[in-house]
């Protein structure tokens, strides 16, 4: 049997596109102690919204915006809940995403319900017949630049290292002059907006349509790579491509006539229990930011 | 204008905040529903009073509670003690499978051996589902969160892939388990749908009641929960008591699956994962983590549960607005909740200011 490694590394790419996005806007909330667990329906809203926008109007690009816009709302209600009122976070983040579900599907059975799917315009694939770096601009933009970029941001600026700060240790940067609400909303605010974009993908890039678990799970993926790569971007980065590559692996495997007979369900949820085993392995003993699920007021 | 902490909180305070997010939550929820072409007065009519308008509509309403019943407190149970427990879902749901496992391998059991047997391997199967998380927890200290939450889709993928293969309806092909035999059907009350599945709920929303407010174990349950440093310190083994809730926790979850299989659709079938557990998250919060705030934050979402399905069909405007309408209220009630512990004043002057004259 030839086996296609290409073909199965090209995947592994494709598939750790909206991870690398939705992982690396966790880790920014994260970083400053704010988990926010809205990121499932904030992928799903970034794909629905993507998707209304590129079938009403049939621009890619403005279907793209969109999805970002919707993405940085839903940062800044987890935001209002949970760092201006302070709810307890692990409610405010799974009530986000149970309402943005809800609204999407609501919207999509209102304006798409009944009749045959509706198909969108979708990016085209760059350097096509080119192997492994056949991949949507995404993919790119991912990898060379958001992963580099958030990375640099965070080692290396005043803004990231304001970030650490009120994540470690709020009250000694609000002594030092950081307004740990103002840091803690932008980092949700742009978290936000890069979990929209990476579920945009899924529709704009990946489907050219939407459906109903198009996301499945991915946001929960997203925040255990987070875990898994103890909050830094390499690793996290790295996390991203590991479930990537036994994705696309199962993927293969279905296609594989000798094994045809392992349940097909069965091969999707092995990336799931990687990812798992993964955490079980390297979740000991880790660090969590000082301040983490932790809201803020001055004594 | 800023926050500042209250000194005193009056007694009524929490009545109106819950009341101000009701009125919040129907503004909110106006908007879409004109949008859809509805009158939101009609349509909230449809969601709360109609369902409640004649006898079977009641009766509706507490089939749909049933579920939320046990989920419900599920996650009041594991929250309480501090115990992060999302995975009611998967929990349920293969609850619900365990159930199966049994009644298509004994399907000829009589009722008074069947319905015993269906409940435990449900709760069995739950427990089952709980386990690991809670192992990892218990022993590697990893965030039970992130692994609670990770089970339910694969539990989904289980599901999917025991229907469409071993568990494939032999006569239709869909995919289906056939239907349970004779003595796996919960016995029906008042001459319609509602199931003895009801009176277990109701049973175990007492137990708790009572275990939680007036036992040594409710004491420390709660201690562990509000404050595990100082409830460490005065000998409550935290550790220990989250490892049991969440087993427990499991253990509910798992029985409400079984409960619907056998009380409701006396087969297995994809349906079945309709976010029940989920749902359960809203309930316990909503109920304050109370077993009797569960019970009545149940029956609530139960009777907006069953009129979406009438406003859909009488005013064509989608089922989905249910989803929308409780995690709406959700949120708006904990930030109420939260916002009242504060009062708002405006900001005080940098400077004195000077005096004239």
């Amino acid at each position: 049997m030839d086996f296609p490694v290409v073909a199965v590394l090209a995947a592994t790419l494709t598939i750790a596109t909206p991870l690398v996005f939705g992982a690396l806007g966790a880790l920014l909330g994260e970083r400053t102690g704010v988990l926010n667990l809205g990121i499932e329906g904030t992928l799903y809203a970034g794909a629905f919204i993507g998707f209304l926008v590129a079938a009403r109007t049939g621009s890619l690009a403005l279907a793209t915006l969109a999805a970002v816009v919707a993405g940085a709302l839903a940062g800044a209600l987890m935001a209002l809940l949970a760092v201006t009122l302070g709810v307890n976070q692990h409610v405010a983040g799974i009530g986000i995403t149970l309402l943005l579900v809800a609204a999407c599907d609501f919207t999509n059975r209102q304006l798409f319900g009944g009749g045959q799917q509706t198909v969108t315009e979708k990016f085209g694939r760059l350097f096509a017949g080119g192997g492994i770096v056949a991949q949507y601009p995404m993919t790119f933009v991912a990898f060379l630049v958001l992963a580099p970029a958030v990375w640099w941001v965070l080692r290396s600026t005043g803004a990231g290292l304001r970030l650490t700060a009120v994540g470690e240790n709020p009250e000694a940067a609000d002594t030092a002059g950081i307004s740990v609400a103002r840091t803690r909303w932008t980092a949700l605010v742009v978290g936000g907006a890069l979990m929209g974009l990476g579920g945009s993908f899924l529709t704009l890039s990946v489907l050219g349509t939407f459906t109903l678990d198009i996301v499945s799970g991915r946001g929960w993926i997203c925040i255990a790579l987070v875990i898994f790569g103890r909050w830094k971007v390499v690793p996290v980065v790295l996390g991203a491509l590991l479930f990537g590559l036994f994705d696309a692996l199962q993927l293969q495997l279905a296609i594989t006539p000798a094994f045809g007979s392992i349940p097909n369900e069965l091969l999707i949820a092995l990336p799931y229990l990687v990812v798992i085993a993964a955490l079980a392995v390297r979740g000991r003993g880790v660090r969590y930011p000082g301040a983490y699920l932790t809201a803020y007021r001055r004594a | 204008m800023r926050f500042v902490l209250r000194g005193r909180e009056p007694r009524w305070l929490a009545a109106a905040a819950a009341g101000l997010a009701v009125v919040a939550t129907l503004a909110l929820t106006a908007g879409p529903i004109r949008l859809a072409g509805a009158a939101p007065v009609s349509a909230f009519e449809r969601y709360v009073v109609s369902p409640l308008s004649t006898g079977n509509g009641i009766a509706e309403v507490l089939l749909a509670a049933t579920p939320l019943l046990f989920t419900g407190l599920a996650v009041a149970i594991a929250f309480r003690v501090g115990y992060y427990n999302i995975g009611a879902e998967g929990q349920f749901l293969v609850g619900a499978m365990a159930t199966t496992a049994v009644a298509l391998a004994l399907p000829d059991l009589p009722a008074a051996a069947a319905l015993p047997l269906g409940l435990v391997g449900g709760a069995l199967g739950g427990v089952a589902w709980a386990f690991l998380p809670a192992f990892l927890r218990r022993r590697a200290g990893i965030d039970e969160v992130v692994t609670t939450l990770l089970l339910n889709p694969v539990a989904v993928l289980l599901l999917q892939g025991m229907l469409n293969g071993p568990w494939r309806n032999p006569d239709t092909g869909f995919p289906d388990s056939a239907t349970f035999g004779v003595g796996y059907r919960l016995p029906e009350l008042f001459g319609s749908r509602v199931h003895a599945g009801l009176l277990v709920g109701l049973v175990l929303v007492a137990v708790t009641a009572v275990v939680m407010s007036a036992t040594p174990l409710g004491v420390r349950l709660r201690a562990a929960g509000q404050s595990p440093a100082a409830a460490e310190f005065s000998g409550v083994p935290v550790g220990l008591l989250q490892w049991r809730s969440a087993l427990v926790s499991g253990g509910l979850a798992g029985l409400g699956g079984a409960s619907q299989v056998l009380g409701v659709q006396h087969q297995l079938t994809g349906s079945l994962a309709a976010g029940y557990g989920y749902t359960g998250v809203v309930v316990a919060t909503l109920g304050g983590l109370s077993a009797v705030g569960v019970l009545a934050v149940a029956l609530l979402l139960g009777d907006v549960q069953v009129g979406a399905q009438g406003a859909s069909i009488a005013l064509q405007l989608p089922s989905q607005m249910g989803g929308v309408l409780t995690s709406v209220l959700l949120l708006t009630v904990v930030a109420a909740l939260s916002v009242r512990h504060y009062r708002l004043v405006r900001r005080t002057p940098r400077s004195p200011r000077p005096v004239e004259g």
